[in-house]
């Protein structure tokens, strides 16, 4: 579904580099946990395939698409087939809970419809239904971070992107929010997601890629944190 | 297409509204832009109408002889007016002439016995000139002239007073002049001034968005449908500071009206009142080009990289 094809990426000073030859896939309906310190190109490895970043060398796939050369005008499409959560939530700090899942279908052009119909049901998955009309400033983090999630799978994306989803939230929250992935992941949708935390990756038993200096040096089917 | 118009409308009114801030302190700057725009153009009219009117008031006067035949006054009054820097041409005739003396002295005794021990009118007819421009009097003057050497002079034109008011026509050309271009460049560093400001403080109000727009991105809007409810509140921003601007100019005029009718002969409440429609399309077309031009190219960075 994903495949890293010996890609690196340089640095502007054109020596130092955030990945180096990295080659790896991920299949459809794999949790894939990518664990490593701060700086070992986790994130760079995730903008890749959110077309955020481009590689200085190599090729990335989506399926038999090269995410690289799709053009500017036709990203928003193929964005759309991603779902992306981050440390920091970015939700719309002006729209309501409810308003943020349905801006995410909206710009899908879905119909309204729809989202009458899904965002709820989106909600209820991640168990914020009285917080529909909550702005995201009314909401705790792993409330916020919940949100984030339901707007990443309100579209019935091919594949959940996320980025440190646990980071800036106490243990309980960490907990309700790794449990939604997997029961995502259960219902077929592939998820990718970075780490730091030991527990996280030790609870969850699935494959696990350790990154270091911008290289892949670990890549276990049924990983535990090894750093 | 019909929804996506609606989500865009819908978004940018929710945008509008729930910013308050942002929304209130880009209205006040189109505000004071827009206002800057609609004294300019107020001034800009005053001007024209008083240097019009001052300039109705200077003129050139032909005397004739009182025994000029009628038949040359008027061939010379034809000449001046066919003149394409002429824009009138008044004739007073020997009997309107005298019949003015005898209004104007009519309590003055002395003019009025010296008159009747007269046999005959001794008033000439004259003509008064004006002339498009100030600076035409020269080439007219010019021009009697050259009829006068033409013409027998002498028993016909007695004198043009242009030669005695020609340093006061001169003065007044070069106030006009000067006038004219000193508003215009004043105007135009004003009106420039203020639509700057105005894009600043909207790219600023944008700056803030700019990790909403980042987000926007991410869950896969079209640069349209992110760029739109941008457009949407900026175009709102311009109408609603058209509008206040109006209300603010409406007492400014009714206060203004009567001063500037003694002041300037131009009662500039009745020119806001008659040119009420062009004053509001000019006003609410400005704000709603500068809000939706500065959000346009604010959201265009954004959307760039």
């Amino acid at each position: 579904m994903i495949y890293f094809d010996n890609v690196s990426k340089l640095y502007n000073d054109g020596r130092s580099a955030a990945l180096q030859e990295v080659t790896f896939q991920v299949d459809p309906k794999e949790f894939v946990s990518i664990v490593g310190h701060s700086g070992a190109g986790k994130t760079t490895l995730l903008k890749m395939i959110i077309a955020e970043d481009k590689p200085s060398h190599g090729q990335v796939f989506f399926e038999s698409l090269d995410i690289h050369q799709i053009p500017r005008g036709k990203l928003p499409r193929y964005r759309r087939k991603i779902g992306t959560v981050f440390q920091d939530f970015k939700l719309l700090s002006n729209k309501t809970a409810y308003e943020n899942i349905a801006f995410a279908m909206e710009a899908n052009g879905r119909s309204d419809g729809e989202i009458l119909e899904n965002v709820p049901q989106a909600l209820a998955l991640v168990g914020l239904d009285d917080k529909a009309w909550n702005f995201p400033n009314e909401l705790s983090g792993g409330e916020k971070q919940r949100v984030a999630i339901a707007r990443a799978i309100v579209n019935q994306p091919d594949i959940i992107v996320a980025d440190e989803p646990t980071g800036n939230l106490d243990p309980i929250a960490t907990y309700e929010v790794v449990q939604i992935l997997r029961k995502i992941n259960d219902l077929g949708t592939t998820v990718i997601m970075t780490t730091h935390n030991k527990g996280v990756i030790d609870e969850l038993g699935r494959r696990v890629i350790t990154m270091e200096e911008g290289r892949i040096i670990r890549d276990d089917a049924n990983g535990k944190y090894i750093l | 297409m019909l929804t996506g118009i609606k989500r865009v409308a819908k978004a940018g009114f929710i945008g509008f509204w729930r910013n308050a801030y942002v929304t209130s302190s880009s209205v006040f700057v189109i505000t004071v832009a827009l206002f800057v725009i609609g004294s300019t153009m107020f001034i800009d009219q005053l001007l024209t109408v008083s240097l019009k009117n001052l300039q109705a008031k200077v003129d050139m006067n032909v005397y004739f002889v009182p025994s000029a035949p009628q038949a040359e006054i008027d061939a010379i009054r034809n000449a001046v007016a066919a003149l394409p820097d002429v824009a009138s041409v008044t004739l007073t005739s020997r009997e309107e002439a005298l019949s003015k003396y005898r209004q104007k002295y009519q309590n003055n005794e002395v003019s009025m016995q010296a008159l009747a021990e007269l046999d005959d009118n001794p008033m000439g007819a004259d003509l008064a000139i004006q002339a498009n421009q100030t600076s035409q009097y020269e080439s007219i003057a010019r021009f009697l002239e050259e009829k006068i050497e033409q013409t027998s002079p002498q028993t016909v034109i007695a004198d043009v007073n242009y030669n005695e008011n020609r340093p006061a026509i001169d003065t007044l050309t070069k106030i006009i002049e000067a006038v004219e271009q000193t508003s215009l460049i004043v105007m135009l560093v004003l009106i420039l001034a203020a639509i700057m400001i105005t894009f600043n403080t909207i790219r600023l109000a944008i700056y803030t968005a700019r990790e909403e727009i980042s987000i926007m991105r991410l869950v896969g809007a079209s640069n349209m449908f992110i760029r739109g409810p941008f457009m949407l509140q900026g175009a709102m921003y311009g109408i609603l500071a058209g509008l206040i601007t109006l209300l603010i100019f409406y007492p400014a005029m009714v206060w203004l009206g009567p001063h500037t009718e003694t002041f300037f002969e131009f009662n500039i409440f009745s020119y806001f009142v008659s040119n009420f429609a062009y004053i509001f399309g000019v006003l609410l077309g400005s704000g709603i080009v500068l809000g939706l031009i500065s959000s346009i190219l604010a959201v265009a960075r954004y959307l760039r990289t």
